[in-house]
């Protein structure tokens, strides 16, 4: 890391391919990068695994910033389906909409979504977080095992199917919840998890305020499903 | 997998420029449909002029103009036009007699649209090709579907590449794949319907069309039986001489992405076909929710 430079290295992708993007993003020379003319390519910047910062200027297509490993991903633009799927740490922010299986199977790390991200999202969760600071799509959190989702507004259909131990925060309705997912009670530790997870996503000041923090409902596993009763 | 994009105009003063918003739509999905594409037009004046029909056709016999000029009246100033695999005729006539006329006169081709408002193109290529063949920046109208195939089911021919155009302007693009569509076939042959291909998605054209012409169903209503009468994945994009129509499965695992401007509405698989749309950074943004049927009329 020491060899890395401050400059910010530029790349454009009306001169350059994603695989040359990619290929520099994974020998890094520089903290900074900034990607130009993405015009909805696919796999943008996936497998970063280094502490640097990348922005993306304008919309991608599908995949973007999948198995990310480290450093920040910006995406000043949209986002196509399969955004930083089975991330494992660092953080992804979309500035505009996420479409759908947003950090499906991610492992670790922080998706945040300033717009509405689309169905499946967060489907097979296995340990990362996500904000999404609009609605999400139906089937969303479909099998998540572990990790957390905050939703700032509205969940479609059969949210939280067949869910295993993730935590679901949802602050407006929920269109219908899927199988063996309800409403929990909100714990003091749930409020300060939650809490957390809005500075993560630089929401400051809606952690801070009471009210919004409290009008979030918790939602998780009745555990029915996975625990198989014996029938007695 | 395939690409989808489609325009419905709001606004009259867009209609100059249909075609040139079309022709970059293409840009946005032809990585999703290499090899060939169909296009839908409603409302292009230069290509169909107020009075006059249209009847495009594959395998058309060489003096297709001659054969059908014969059997109507001489003032029905017939003309012919080859734009890829598609003979596009046009007569001063409705296009039922139209139609006819042709299937009569050329019974071995294969009629792939007919319409009073709207023109049909399929053709076997690369998309950015032919979207100059079809010369679509020129292209004026109130509304335009395009559809760019990668084949998965069936060969790469003309005949496979949509729209499915069957009934008088009613066409339809499709992404994904129907289960059930032989029993619904014969079903749809039990009432008289004819097919003209083996095609999944020529079945639900063609039980949209019966629906809407034997059962008075509207658009959306015809719509909904199909999501009731239908198995499988689709994201269809459903446009009629007065309509335009997106529907998805309950899974809705084919992409499908709607912007709704007050001067327009547009569909397509990917965002970027939409994304140089005028506007579009006001216009509402949102994928279509599964098992849902949207509408607009002209």
């Amino acid at each position: 890391m020491e060899s890395l430079t401050d400059t910010t290295v530029n790349i454009d992708l009306n001169e350059k391919t994603v695989r040359d993007l990619n290929a520099a993003l994974h020998a890094p020379t520089a903290k900074s990068y900034h990607v130009t003319n993405p015009q909805g390519v696919h796999s943008v910047a996936v497998g970063i695994k280094d502490e640097i910062d990348v922005e993306v200027d304008g919309d991608v297509g599908y995949f973007c910033g999948g198995m990310h490993q480290k450093g920040n991903l910006t995406v000043s633009g949209m986002a196509g389906p399969g955004v930083g799927e089975n991330m494992m740490s660092g953080k992804i922010h979309i500035k505009g909409h996420a479409s759908q299986s947003a950090a499906a199977t991610a492992h670790g790390g922080l998706l945040v979504v300033d717009g509405n991200a689309s169905t499946r999202c967060g489907i097979s969760l296995k340990g990362g977080d996500i904000v999404v600071k609009g609605n999400i799509g139906g089937l969303s959190a479909f099998m998540a095992q572990a990790g957390r989702m905050v939703i700032c507004g509205d969940a479609g259909e059969a949210l939280g199917d067949s869910i295993f131990e993730a935590r679901l925060y949802v602050r407006g309705t929920v269109a219908s919840l899927g199988a063996d997912c309800i409403a929990k009670e909100m714990r003091d530790e749930h409020r300060e998890e939650l809490v957390q997870l809005l500075k993560d996503a630089g929401m400051e000041d809606e952690a801070n305020d009471d009210d919004y923090v409290n009008s979030f409902t918790r939602y998780g596993s009745a555990r029915t499903l996975y625990h198989f009763n014996s029938g007695e | 997998m395939c690409g989808i994009a489609g325009i419905h105009l709001r606004d009259e003063s867009l209609v100059p420029q249909l075609g040139s918003l079309m022709h970059d739509m293409v840009e946005g999905i032809v990585v999703r449909g290499p090899d060939s594409a169909g296009l839908a037009l409603y409302g292009d004046r230069h290509r169909l002029p107020e009075d006059y029909s249209s009847v495009s056709m594959l395998d058309a016999p060489n003096d297709i103009k001659q054969l059908v000029a014969d059997k109507l009246p001489q003032n029905a100033d017939v003309s012919v036009e080859e734009f890829a695999e598609t003979t596009f005729v046009r007569a001063k006539v409705f296009s039922k007699e139209l139609a006819q006329v042709v299937r009569e006169v050329a019974p071995d081709a294969m009629i792939i649209g007919t319409g009073d408002d709207s023109v049909v193109y399929k053709g076997v290529g690369n998309p950015m090709d032919l979207r100059e063949t079809y010369r679509l920046s020129e292209a004026t109208g109130w509304q335009g579907v395009i559809h760019t195939r990668l084949a998965t089911e069936s060969a790469v021919d003309a005949e496979g590449a949509h729209p499915y155009s069957v009934g008088n302007g009613l066409s339809m693009v499709h992404n994904g794949s129907f289960s059930n569509h032989a029993t619904i076939r014969r079903e749809l042959e039990d009432e008289g319907v004819e097919f003209d291909s083996q095609n999944d998605t020529e079945v639900a054209a063609r039980f949209i069309s019966y629906r809407m012409e034997e059962k008075g169903d509207d658009l959306d209503s015809a719509l909904k039986e199909l999501s009731r009468t239908f198995d499988g994945f689709y994201t269809l994009l459903v446009t009629t001489e007065n309509g335009f129509a997106v529907a998805r499965d309950e899974f809705a695992c084919k992409p499908a992405i709607v912007a709704e401007h007050p001067k327009w509405v547009a569909m397509a698989s990917e965002f970027q076909a939409i994304s140089h749309l005028p506007g579009i950074e006001d216009a509402k943004i949102f994928e279509p929710e599964p098992g849902k049927v949207y509408t607009w009329n002209h």
